[in-house]
Formats: C-alpha cells, sequence, structure tokens
C-alpha cells in the first residue's frame, strides 16, 4: 500500500486550486474582472469630462444599478422570452433544412456540385439585405425576422453538415451493408453519430450568426425582444438601461455557446484533438 | 450460439468491372462442402479480392451465379459476412457495441443482443474490454473485435480478405489458430484470401491457386491434417513445401517469364 505524500501546508484548498476546472475558472474570472476594470475607468472619465458628462449612465455602475430594475420590471425576461423564441424558431428551421441538405452534399457528387455555386452565391448576401423582402413576404414581423435568422443560420450548418460527412470514411457504410443495413440504419446509425460533431461545430457557427442578425432584425417593427428593448432605452435616453441589455446580450450568447462546446465535447470521438 | 455450415458452388463464374477493361476471371467453378476452410491464393491481379467480394454479395458478377446451399448470393446478408483487411470498426463506439452493431441492424431483442455480443467477445477473449472505447485498443485487438462483429450473426460463411496481413507475427499467428479452431468449433464455412502460404496451411482443409490474366483456378490442393495445424508440426511443413512448389508450377504455367514466388 503507498500512501501520497503531502507537503506541509498543501492543504485542501491548494489541492482544488491545482484542479483544472478551477483553474480555468479562475482565468475567466480573471479575464473578467479585467474587462469590468477598464469600463470601470472609462465611466470615471466620461464623469469627468464636462462634454461627455451626459453619457455617465454608461458607465459599469449605473449598469448594474439598472439590473435589479430591468429584472424587477420584468423587462429582461420578457425580452429575453420573445428573442428566444424567435432565435430558437430559426435556429430549427436552419437545422431542419441544413442538415439533410448537407448530408446530400455530402454523400452524392452530382448534387454537391449541382449545388455549390448557387449555395455559395446565396450565403455571401448579407443575411440583413433581405430585410426588405421578408417584410413585403410575410405577414408579420415575427416571421421576418425569423426568416432572416434562418438563413442566416443555414449555411454554417449545411456546409459544416457536407464536410463532416465527406471526411466519413466509406468503408464504415461497405461494413455496415456486409452485416445487412438498410439504408435507414447508415443513415442513424452510421452517419448521424459520424458527423455529430461536425453538425454540432455548425451549429455553434450558426448561433453566433443569428445572435448578430438577431438584435439588428428587432430593430425593425416588433415591440418586443432584446433588439427592441435597446432600441426603446437609446431613444429614452435610458442609458444604463440600454448597457445593461448588451450586457444581457453578451451573458446570454456567452451561455449558449458554452452549452453547444459542452455538447461538442460530448460526442466528439476523435481523439487526441 | 450454434451456426451451420453450408455448401458453396460457385458456378461459371465470369467478372470484368467494366467493358473498357480486361476479363478478371473466367468461368471458374468451384465446390466447397459444409464446414470447410478454403484458402484462395494467388498473386495480386488474378482477382482472388474479387471473387470474395462477389461471394459477400458486395459485387455482382457479369456472368454466373453463386449458391449457398441452393440459395444465389445476389447481395449482402448476414448469412455471409465479410471481414476485411481492416477491422473498419465505428470508433465512437465501445467493444460491445460494435459487436452488436450487426444485431441492431435486425429484430433482435435487447436480451438476445446482450447474450449473443458476451458469447461472441468471450469466444475473442475480449471480455475484460467489453465497455472500452475500440479506439483504446491495439490493432490485433481491433480485429478480434471485428471477428467477433462478424460472428455474432452466427453466418453460415465467413469470408476473410487478407484480414491479419497487417498484424505483427505474433497477433497474426494467434488469430489464424483462433478463427480455425472457432470456425471448426461452430461448423462454418470459411473462404479467405491470402498471399501467405503458411497461412493457407494453418488455416485450411483446402487450398485452390488462382492465375493467370484473366484468372482462373489452376490447381488445388487438399490439407488433409489433423487439427491443430501447428507451424512447427513436420507434416505442416511438408505441406508448406507442397504448397509452394504447386503455387510456383501454377506460376510459372501462366506466366514462365516472371515465376519467382514471393514467399
Amino acid at each position: 500500500m503507498s500512501y501520497a505524500v503531502t507537503p506541509a501546508g498543501e492543504g485542501g484548498f491548494c489541492r482544488l486550486m491545482k484542479h483544472r476546472a478551477v483553474q480555468s475558472l479562475g482565468w475567466a474570472a480573471g479575464g473578467i474582472a479585467i474587462l469590468a476594470i477598464l469600463w470601470l475607468i472609462g465611466g470615471y472619465f466620461i464623469a469627468n469630462n464636462p462634454t461627455t458628462k451626459t453619457f455617465v449612465k454608461f458607465g459599469l455602475l449605473p449598469t448594474l444599478e439598472a439590473f435589479p430594475e430591468l429584472w424587477g420590471a420584468g423587462k429582461i425576461q420578457n425580452a429575453l422570452a420573445a428573442s428566444g423564441f424567435r432565435l430558437g424558431s430559426g435556429l430549427l428551421i436552419a437545422i431542419a433544412i441544413g442538415v439533410p441538405i448537407g448530408i446530400l452534399m455530402g454523400r452524392i457528387k452530382w448534387f454537391r456540385d449541382f449545388t455549390n455555386s448557387p449555395f455559395q452565391f446565396v450565403r455571401m448576401i448579407s443575411p440583413l439585405s433581405w430585410m426588405p423582402l421578408a417584410v413585403l413576404v410575410f405577414a408579420t414581423w415575427n416571421g421576418s425576422i425569423i426568416f432572416l435568422i434562418a438563413i442566416a443560420a443555414v449555411w454554417p450548418v449545411m456546409f459544416a453538415t457536407a464536410a463532416g460527412l465527406a471526411k466519413v470514411d466509406p468503408n464504415w457504410f461497405k461494413v455496415a451493408r456486409n452485416l445487412g443495413a438498410k439504408p435507414l440504419h447508415i443513415l442513424t446509425k452510421v452517419i448521424m453519430p459520424a458527423i455529430t460533431f461536425d453538425v454540432l461545430s455548425g451549429i455553434r457557427l450558426a448561433l453566433g450568426v443569428a445572435w448578430i442578425v438577431l438584435v439588428p432584425a428587432e430593430y425593425l417593427g416588433v415591440t418586443s425582444g432584446l433588439g427592441y428593448a435597446i432600441e426603446d432605452a437609446r431613444e429614452t435616453l435610458s442609458y444604463n438601461h440600454l448597457t445593461a441589455m448588451v450586457v444581457t446580450i453578451g451573458i446570454v450568447g456567452y451561455f449558449l455557446d458554452s452549452i453547444l462546446v459542452a455538447l461538442i465535447k460530448r460526442y466528439s470521438w476523435h481523439r487526441g484533438g | 450460439m450454434a451456426i451451420r455450415g453450408t455448401e458453396i458452388k460457385i458456378q461459371g463464374l465470369t467478372h470484368r468491372y467494366s467493358s473498357r477493361t480486361g476479363v478478371t476471371f473466367n468461368r471458374v467453378d468451384l465446390v466447397s462442402p459444409p464446414g470447410e476452410a478454403l484458402a484462395i491464393i494467388g498473386r495480386s491481379g488474378c482477382g482472388k479480392s474479387t471473387l470474395l467480394h462477389i461471394l459477400a454479395g458486395i459485387l455482382k458478377p457479369t456472368e454466373g451465379k453463386v449458391l449457398l446451399n441452393g440459395t444465389a448470393i445476389t447481395a449482402p446478408s448476414p448469412r455471409w459476412v465479410m471481414m476485411f483487411q481492416a477491422p473498419h470498426l465505428f470508433p465512437w463506439m465501445t467493444v460491445a457495441q460494435n459487436v452488436g452493431v450487426g444485431l441492431s441492424f435486425g429484430r433482435w431483442s435487447k436480451e438476445e443482443t446482450e447474450e449473443r455480443v458476451t458469447e461472441a467477445i468471450k469466444l475473442v477473449e475480449l471480455q475484460d474490454f467489453a465497455a472500452a472505447n475500440v479506439q483504446d485498443l491495439s490493432g490485433g485487438q481491433q480485429q478480434r473485435v471485428a471477428l467477433a462483429r462478424s460472428l455474432v450473426m452466427e453466418p453460415e460463411l465467413l469470408l476473410l480478405d487478407e484480414p491479419f496481413s497487417a498484424l505483427d507475427a505474433f497477433t497474426r499467428s494467434s488469430l489464424q489458430k483462433d478463427v480455425r479452431n472457432i470456425a471448426k468449433r461452430k461448423g462454418f464455412n470459411i473462404v479467405f484470401v491470402t498471399h501467405d502460404i503458411d497461412e493457407a496451411v494453418i488455416m485450411g482443409d483446402r487450398a485452390v491457386i488462382m492465375a493467370g490474366s484473366p484468372g482462373n483456378i489452376v490447381h488445388e490442393l487438399d490439407i488433409d491434417l489433423p487439427d491443430p495445424h501447428d507451424r512447427h508440426d513436420t507434416a505442416v511443413q511438408a505441406l508448406r513445401t507442397r504448397l509452394m512448389a504447386t503455387f510456383q508450377e501454377a506460376a510459372n504455367y501462366k506466366k514462365p517469364e516472371s515465376a519467382t514466388l514471393a514467399a
């Protein structure tokens, strides 16, 4: 039997600090703290400069004070619910269209050759430039915004799926067929598990793009959502509300991205990467 | 796990990959009785791997047919399973999941699947690794998983396309013995393609030699030896020498100018 020797003074706290997750958390907290300090210093200069004094509420402390006020009034929750619905709907449509088309592109060469140029062409059109067309085509503002999110998010999902499938070892299909697999088995037991990592990576990129498109899209017409809340705060000169909403967007975006990173780690079967 | 053998009848089998390419092999006829371990040996390009792919139903012949107990092979089936040169395991799965993947394509209950997977893993002596990811195994262990994945289907015919050629000598030797032992115990047929004369003698009951272009079966030799076929046994060594001579003769007969044997 062997006993681990603990150096004098190296107790439970020291061991905890050496834990990888604790160290990562420490680095993240340090980075956020530096950002907060810079913001605090910026706010101090704004407050002490007569020409910028009007914008003092952009500072860190007024922003932090705005959070309980906005939360108490239910403004953050309402904005998140409305934006979350649009973001979720747009992303679901992008996944429902992007994954099957991506699979076809990765699996069927003629389909890839046939669709690559038109898809690359449409992909390069800024999603927000579809806005006037979306407003004309869709009966509701919600419909227009969901369309804009979907058209922005579909490309990363589609191309990541196709790229994932192109990397799949064709021998896996041969082995599966040899063991009696039907096309549906090949899809569910071989293709999907093999490319889940790539699809999730595409969804992560799509989420970033969708999140960027969501806010400016909500500046238009609608009376709910994070974009609307920012625009409303700007018009009412409630600058601390505006920055509180911007911070909320950052926090929620970071949280959603972290969920996808965790899912990517969970479904990645690649070793040494 | 009860497996039975089958009679294999190859009748007038001809294959060419396309109208622009030459005939790979021409009018091959062969019969293999139930439970036989048949080695197909020959130089590269004589069509032995193509013949095996047709036996597996992966390729369709240009002419002729293959019958298994009277049933024509026209597509892959769990009744005739091929084991490839590389294991081609699914890297996101554990050993047990890889072994059971073929059963998941059929209508097997969870209990039956578990029972058959456990038995197949036991046959290839990987019980301690059942829950391990296949990426954590050595090359030899991965090939054992591929063997278990084929055996779990309880095929009547197991086809092996140089399955141990990428392995080290010790692992190869051990797997050659194991495959023959399992096949004899279960009674199923094996047909294997090899470049290795030793492998043919250790694993086979009969060796057929393919040669020529287009290829055909030019010789055959019964490996009429008691089990186990130990490579150090004098009878095995004598048969190996005979098979080598027959192989050389076959090569000389078809292409006298390039008749050097790669032993």
